[in-house]
């Protein structure tokens, strides 16, 4: 839906590649044919339409379509979701559902103790809450170590370059299912990984039936699937920064060890806290990679926030769409403070460039 | 020798390795080997046999067992090296086997049978990357429909999202209109709402409009992506106004601008949106999870996913068609990785 995946930031766009060559300068060949003739016809259709609005409110003709979608299926749906939030039954159309006011929330929040999860009315609720924020923490904190020490090394001048580049970024492209199921093959009982341990004297270890170990496990197999999208993104501000920088330092005596310190990392941080941001907000929303993977399980040990609001709404018993809705509020809430936070560090990262 | 072991050294114009290269060296083949290696496991034990996949510790090559056909006997007999008391070995296919004891024959002499303990004999295995596993997968699994599906999925999505976002980005660059900053505004506003927070309000959208169970459910919501307008017009922006103007002048129609002009020189910036498109079209699961629920309509994504629901022990097969899923997004990516890893690299940051 919402694919943001390659967030822009920047206010300028870089050019994207100038190796495809100019339509002008190719000689015309059948599919050039056809195009004109298409644009001839488009022409003749288009021109009354163009004589009454006159050239500037023809803008509106063309953002027409893509609001419209936006309308529908964007904006639309924003507001209805306060509607659900603030209504009850099992209704999917808003017109037959009650008002109820605050309910949902307050049977969200309906806790004695609101550490103990075992004490909340919507125990799962607050369990994927723990979850999510040990997830988030722990995830995102791996996750930008390793993308920074692996962009670091691909920063080198080293052979294979681009090869190892790819490597590292070909996760990426795997669906959540494949990364799930290529893991579960690996991590089962008579699996890869308990073949070695076994061969290194060790027992096997039920890595998808204890809780803690499949918490880690969904911790490290996301780390696996999404490093490479931001190991390219430091890798592309490493590669920004100027190069005289590095030989000023050195000329002027200073360590390898001086110079990360010195001049990488400072010039890095605006790159960085973009990537923390972004890493944040994505592992709010884990969810994909942990239906096929351990589908929340062993019991609750790996359910986080946006499989609750797709149980409550999608799977369970009843249909409780108020309820979801409204932790699907409250997630957004989450979201947009986090994007505020993104905005604002780019912004200052502008400025100060 | 010499030469490669200078060429391997050679690195920064310094004529030897220093520490940090090694290291530099070890970290990136560590990483080949976790990045890389889980897939290569993959695709080899999805030419393994049932019987294979249950063995532990796993052999790292698909072997078979091999077989041979004797006069008298219906299926082929597996075939072992069998220890003898006096010591040879000889090649021997199992007729049954009792206990502890198993009756062999040799293939050349049929007629005597050899009974020999079940620990002297060897299987006779070979490696044979088998297919069996992707012809009854592809059977079982409706394999082609769900390809389809997903070819029909990303290609038309696809297309609609270059057009529709291209549109709108050529009015936000171009032109001077009444709402033009309210509309960019709003667009990149949602960049960061993901759909899992208006979920169930976007589901009844969908039913209401009656595509619930319809490709079409799939296609169209996801297409007015903010990223793809935002992507466009940040392209466009730097398409010089003159260029407009000296066409209009030629009596050229906005349409035919937009077509001729504008199309052709955002090519760069429309290759990049098109991949990330496919990307996300092909790997998307949550929203085809919820819109498709008659199996017939399933993409490849939500296919595997409920084959892997259905037959849990079914290893053989479930790895085969996981192969097949991967398959052409790989195929996408060995031919176009320079433009992917510079896009995200250019997009996501500047």
């Amino acid at each position: 839906m919402f694919y943001s995946r390659g967030c822009p930031v920047s206010r300028t766009t870089a050019p994207l590649g100038t190796s495809i060559s100019s339509p002008a300068t190719r000689p015309p060949n059948l599919i050039q044919f056809l195009f004109n003739g298409f644009v001839d016809v488009i022409d003749r259709l288009m021109a009354p339409l163009q004589n009454r609005l006159g050239v500037q409110r023809m803008a509106y003709i063309f953002v027409l379509p893509n609001l419209l979608i936006f309308g529908i299926f964007i904006i639309l749906p924003m507001i209805l979701n306060l509607s659900y939030a603030f209504t009850g039954s099992t209704e999917l159309f808003p017109a037959d559902r009650p008002f109820i006011g605050g309910d949902n929330f307050a049977r969200l929040f309906e806790c004695t103790n609101f550490l103990d999860p075992n004490t909340c009315r919507e125990d799962v609720y607050w369990r994927a809450i723990y979850n999510s924020t040990a997830f988030v923490i722990v995830q995102v904190a791996f996750m930008v170590i390793m993308a920074l020490i692996s962009a670091l090394a691909l920063n080198r001048k080293i052979i294979l370059r681009a090869f190892f580049r790819s490597v590292f970024f070909y996760p990426v492209l795997l669906s959540p299912v494949v990364v799930a199921l290529i893991w579960k093959w690996i991590l089962q009982q008579d699996g890869l990984l308990n073949a070695v341990i076994v061969s290194l004297g060790g027992t096997r270890v039920p890595f998808l039936l204890s809780a803690d170990w499949a918490r880690l496990w969904v911790i490290l197999i996301s780390v696996w699937a999404q490093m490479g999208f931001f190991t390219l993104i430091l890798l592309a501000g490493l590669q920004a920064i100027p190069s005289e920088l590095y030989e000023a330092a050195s000329i002027d005596g200073a360590s390898p060890w001086a110079s990360f310190w010195k001049i990488t990392l400072p010039l890095l941080t605006p790159t960085m806290t973009v990537v923390l941001v972004l890493a944040l907000i994505r592992a709010v929303q884990v969810f994909d990679q942990v239906v096929p993977f351990t589908n929340g399980g062993p019991g609750t040990a790996t359910t986080y926030m946006v499989q609750y609001i797709y149980n409550t709404g999608f799977t369970n018993q009843t249909r409780e769409y108020g309820l979801a809705a409204a932790a699907s509020v409250l997630m957004a809430l989450i979201l947009f403070t986090l994007t505020i936070v993104q905005l604002r560090v780019t912004r200052a990262g502008q400025n100060e460039a | 020798m010499n030469t490669i072991a200078q060429y391997l050294t050679r690195t920064k114009g310094n004529k030897r390795l220093s520490l940090t290269d090694v290291i530099t060296y070890m970290y990136l083949t560590l990483g080949t080997i976790v990045m890389f290696g889980p897939v290569i496991w993959l695709v080899l034990s999805s030419f393994k046999t049932t019987q294979q996949l249950v063995r532990f510790p796993p052999t790292i090559l698909p072997y078979r067992q091999e077989s041979v056909t004797v006069e008298g006997y219906d299926t082929p007999l597996d075939l072992y090296n069998v220890t003898m008391e006096d010591g040879t070995v000889r090649q021997l296919a199992q007729v049954r086997r009792v206990g502890i004891e198993a009756q062999m024959i040799d293939p050349a002499n049929p007629e005597e049978i050899i009974r020999v303990n079940i620990n002297q004999r060897q299987p006779i295995e070979s490696v044979v990357f088998s297919l069996d596993n992707y012809i009854t997968g592809v059977e079982q699994f409706n394999f082609w429909q769900y390809l389809w599906n997903s070819i029909v999925v990303t290609a038309l999505a696809t297309i609609l999202t270059l057009i529709v976002n291209s549109m709108a980005a050529f009015a936000l660059s171009k032109y001077q209109f009444r709402g033009r900053n309210a509309i960019f505004l709003v667009t990149i506003s949602t960049l960061m709402i993901p759909l899992s927070v208006i979920l169930i309000p976007v589901f009844l959208v969908v039913t209401e409009i009656g595509w619930n169970n319809n490709l079409i459910g799939v296609i169209v919501p996801g297409a007015a992506t903010p990223t793809g307008v935002f992507l466009l017009r940040q392209y466009m922006l730097t398409i010089p106004d003159e260029l407009l103007d000296s066409a209009r002048i030629d009596g050229a129609s906005e349409w035919r601008i937009y077509l001729q002009i504008i199309l052709p020189l955002a090519r760069p910036a429309l290759a990049v949106l098109a991949i990330f498109s496919i990307m996300w079209r092909w790997n998307d699961f949550l929203w085809p999870l919820i819109v498709l629920r008659r199996s017939e309509l399933f993409t490849l994504q939500v296919g595997l996913n409920s084959f892997q629901g259905e037959l849990q022990t079914q290893w053989n097969l479930i790895l085969a068609m996981t192969v097949l899923t991967l398959l052409p997004i790989t195929a996408v990516f060995a031919f176009l990785q320079k433009y992917i890893t510079t896009g995200i690299a250019t997009t996501g940051m500047k």
